[in-house]
This record gives structure tokens, sequence and C-alpha cells, in this order.
């Protein structure tokens, strides 16, 4: 019996959500008395350090064809090595990449699967994992009735420990299928942790007035190593680039701390952002919906509050 | 081109979230139901760009219940040619990806598009699924789609950036914001629509691999602490000392 965790990398490196998915991989593992095997596809580096997150065996099958992602092709060789190990759990991140393998393994192996999980499995009443639903207005417990199952492990759920030791990467021979998908062009903010994976966010809205103004907001997510983001209609608006959309229709996060400034909260906004650790929101308008959903909130100008704050975390982080 | 669309209900999105007593069931009394919002504005309207440019046509496919028609009428009224609708309760994705691809398996599609994910499951698999099932290539999460005579160019959002691809032949796609603009229905559309072919398809016989057991609602907020706006000091602190995620 095995847990088979699928270890994402980027530019040649292991995701953080890999970590995450291998020590989760090894909970699950421990609790249903099978190994944790971590899987990674492509020409990686470093990998044996999954074993240091929990891996009881490391497999890569590095041919530079699987460098480039297509669901299909990927889903073949996974269900191969899943075929290989006898494992029962698939698990998988809760990213784009993740989520595409998700419903395709699902079919492919006839096993139940469950997206965007949030805890541990209980095996009480069978097979059942948590997972959030209605854009984090509800959590749902799901029962999986096969014997195979498959999981996407929503992203910042657990801190992945060192609880192991690094282990020797194996090799394992599969049939690569060829693609009918070639990817011309991959672009990507370099440099900074994307949305889905950062810890610390500091967001912004339409209070900012205009995107000249994002000098403070990006100051602030540097002081605390942060990654930025922006409420929709600042997207649409064009002062900030698509992808630091959170939201309904946008990225959904779940940071330790979420740092909204300027931004008034409306529900599809807290779609987005509402299962985030710790909120603080920074408004002028006391009436701003927001504020119900803070832990913390400063009523004031954050052409004012920002500054203060960026200059107090900087003292913060000299004391240290 | 002949286009899938794949249109899921679901409740929208300020609908209050309340189950059961016995915390099984969603309960839907008050609740307002709409196509879901991925499936429509996105997926949609991108096929019906499509066909305005290359000729084909628009299928709008719901699995659900007789209740499910008036969203299917919808998508009529914004310019899908007809409609199928399985006649069965989505029961997980697994069982109505299987119906999906059934009756797709029969029908040869260009390309069938489905949204990011529903709204209130939020679980981004039939479309995966449905492609597996029938052995095609699946791009997700895609914000732009270009045709060329032979080739599909689909732009796809990944963390921190995009993804631009191009794929050969029949394909299954995932509609995420910016692939195409909201539509609204006019006059003509929604008389059209009552005239357009609505057929009603049996389900097949197929198992399903998951269940929802119980649901329950996430740990509220405590309340908001205000802080002194001349002591962002002191919010650090709590960051640090209180909330310890600094």
């Amino acid at each position: 019996m095995a847990v088979l965790v699928y270890a994402e990398t980027q530019g040649n490196k292991v995701k953080k959500a890999a970590l995450e998915c291998v020590f989760y991989g090894k909970k699950v593992a421990d609790a249903e008395g099978a190994e944790c095997i971590a899987l990674v596809l492509g020409s990686a580096n470093g990998v044996e350090e999954l074993g240091n997150y929990g891996a009881d065996r490391v497999i890569q099958i590095s041919d530079a064809s699987l460098d480039q992602f297509d669901s299909m092709v990927h889903t073949s060789v996974i269900g191969q090595v899943v075929d290989a190990t006898s494992a029962q759990t698939v698990i998988l991140a809760h990213s784009s990449t993740g989520k595409s393998l998700l419903g395709r393994l699902s079919a492919k192996l006839s096993a139940g699967s469950v997206s965007g999980v949030i805890d541990v499995p209980s095996y009480e009443n069978g097979f059942t994992v948590k997972k959030s639903v209605f854009s984090g207005k509800a959590i749902a417990e799901f029962k999986v009735k096969t014997d195979k199952r498959v999981l996407t492990l929503s992203g910042n759920s657990f801190k992945p420990e060192e609880i192991g030791t690094r282990v020797d990467v194996e090799h394992m021979d599969v049939t690569i299928p060829t693609s009918s998908v070639k990817v011309i062009e991959v672009k990507r903010e370099e440099g900074t942790v994307p949305l889905p994976e950062a810890e610390l966010v500091v967001s912004a809205g339409r209070g900012m007035k205009g995107p000249e103004n994002w000098g403070i907001i990006e100051e602030l997510a540097n002081e605390l190593g942060a990654t930025t983001a922006c409420s929709r209609p600042v997207a649409d608006i064009g002062w900030r680039p698509h992808h630091e959309h959170v939201g309904q229709t946008g990225v959904a996060i779940k940071p330790n701390l979420y740092i909204a400034a300027g931004i008034s909260g409306a529900i599809q906004h807290l779609a987005g952002v509402n299962n985030s650790k710790v909120i603080v929101v920074i408004n002028k308008d006391s009436e701003a919906p927001f504020f119900k959903a803070a832990d913390y909130g400063v009523l004031g100008d954050l052409f004012e509050v920002v500054p203060k704050l960026t200059e107090a975390v900087k003292k913060f982080k000299a004391g240290l | 081109m002949k286009l899938l669309v794949c249109i899921s209900k679901t409740p929208e999105t300020t609908a209050k979230i309340a189950f059961s007593d016995d915390k099984t069931a969603f309960i839907k009394d008050g609740v307002q139901f709409i196509m879901n919002p991925y499936d429509e504005w996105y997926a949609l309207v991108r096929a019906l760009e499509l066909k305005e440019a290359n000729g084909g046509t628009v299928t709008v496919l719901n699995v659900g219940p007789s209740s499910n028609d008036i969203i299917i009428r919808k998508g009529l009224a914004l310019g899908a040619d007809d409609a199928v609708r399985i006649d069965t309760d989505p029961q997980s994705a697994y069982y109505t990806a299987a119906q999906i691809a059934e009756y797709a398996k029969e029908n040869g599609y260009d390309i069938i598009l489905f949204g990011k994910e529903t709204i209130d499951y939020n679980g981004s698999e039939v479309g995966a699924m449905v492609a597996e099932m029938l052995n095609l290539p699946f791009a997700s999460y895609v914000s732009k789609l270009e045709m060329t005579d032979d080739k599909a160019i689909v732009s796809r959002d990944i963390e921190g950036g995009v993804e631009v691809s191009e794929i050969t032949g029949a394909f299954v796609l995932s509609a995420a914001k910016g692939l195409a603009e909201q539509r609204i229905a006019n006059m003509k559309g929604i008389m059209m629509s009552k005239r357009k072919p609505l057929k009603v398809v049996p389900p097949s016989d197929v198992e399903n691999p998951v269940s929802v057991t119980g649901y329950s609602l996430p740990q509220g907020k405590l309340g908001v602490k205000m802080l002194d706006p001349e002591n962002m000091d002191e919010l650090v602190r709590l960051l640090h000392e209180e909330a310890k995620v600094i």
C-alpha cells in the first residue's frame, strides 16, 4: 500500500506546495499504514529533500519532455506509477496543475476525488475529508467510497516540517505518450511568491485613487516579504495586472495574513479571501463591510496609515 | 465548428448558505439559482463569438432536473442553437462528467467548454474528467482562446502568470475571467429561445464514487479589534504576539 504524492516543480525546483503535500501525504500514509512516495516528473534538482518532509521514497522520471505540462501526458505517467506502486491514495497540490490532473486521474483510476481538502482524512465512517464550499461560506465533508482516491490539498493548510531524512532518488521506466499540446511561452513574474502560495499578502483597491500610488503598498509588501494583490475593479481598469486579482472571479487565497487597504469588502471579494487566517482592514469608511470580516481594523486614511505601518514593520524587523 | 458548452446551476453569489438541522442538506428554499457565472460569462460567450466568427453550432448541455430548464433557456436566449438536458441530479463531479462524456462521445465536438469551477462546490473537476473519459487534451483556466486554421492558441492562468500553448485537434477547456465579456440576452433572443430545441436525454447508469455526508459553517471571526491609526507599532505587536503571523 502506498500514498503517492505528486510533487510539483517549477523552474527546476520543488515548489513549496509540494513540501506541504508530502508532509500531508506522510500523515495520511501513517494513518493508513502505508508508505509515502513522492513522485517528481521532469528534470528538477534537489528532489531528495522531499525525504526531509516525510517521503519514504522519491521517484523521479526526469525525461525532459515532462518539463512542459500536459495534463493528458502527466495523467498517463502518474497512472502508470500508481499501478506500479499499488498506491491507494494520490495527493496533489490544489494548484492550476494539480486541479487539472485531479479530474483526469479520478476518471482514469475510477477513483473518487475531492478537491481543495483542508484537513487530514477521518476513517471512522469510511474515508472522509473536509473541503471548503460555497466560496468559503461553508465546509462540506465528503465520503469517498472507492478503494482508490485522489485529493488536492488546499495551499497553506499545513506548515511542512522536517520530519524525515534525505532519501535516494529512484527512477522508474514508464511509457510517455506524445502530446498534442505544445507550450509556446510561459510568462511569469519572477522573484515573487505567487499569490496562491503566499503566506503574507498586502492587497489594495479603489481607495488607492490611481496606479501611480501603489508604491506605498509595494513598500509594505517588501518590508513584510509579502506578495501584492488587488481587488477586481482595480484589475479591470488596468491599474494592476490581472493575476493579482483576488476574489470570486480571480484567485482564491488562504494566506496567514491578508492586509487590505482601501477595499470595501464586497461579498465577491470576500469569497476569495475569507479563508485567510488573519485579516487586517485599513479603510477610512467606518461602514466598509470588510471590517465585519476582519480581525484587526484601522479606521483611517490609507495614505497615512500604510506608510506608518511600513515604518512599524521596519522597526520590528530591526529589533528581531 | 461544433461546440458544446456545459452549464450548471448554482446558488447566486450573495445567497444565504444554510443547512438542515442534521447538517446533511443545503436548504434551497428562498435561494435564487443562476447559471454558473464562469459557464455563462466566459465559456458560453466565447463559444458564441467563435460561432459568429467561423460558423458552426453551439449546443448547451446541462445535467439536471426539469427545474433547470429556466437556465438552459437562458443559454439559448444568449444565442446557443440548441440544448440538451440529461435528466438526472448531478450527484457528484464524477457522476456528472460520466453523463456528459457518454453524450459527447456520440456527437463529436471540436471544443467542449466548461467554466473553471462552479461557485457552489468549487471543485474544478468535471471538465478534466470529461477530457480523460474522451481521451482529449484539456486546457484549464483559459483566459484567452484564438483559433487558427488547424490549431487553437490558448492562454492558461497559472500561479503568478500565464502559459500560452498550441493545441491540435479537438479538446476540452475550462474558462476563466478574461476569455469573454458577459452578455445580456435581448428580447429577440429571449423570444427565439422558446422555439429552439431542448432535447431531454435519459441518464446513463453510473456509480457515484463520492457523497457529501455533512456540512458545517466555518469558525466565524470573533469580532474586529479596532486600532489607533496613529499607533501602528501596536498592530505589528499584535500580529507578532497575538496572531503570530509575522
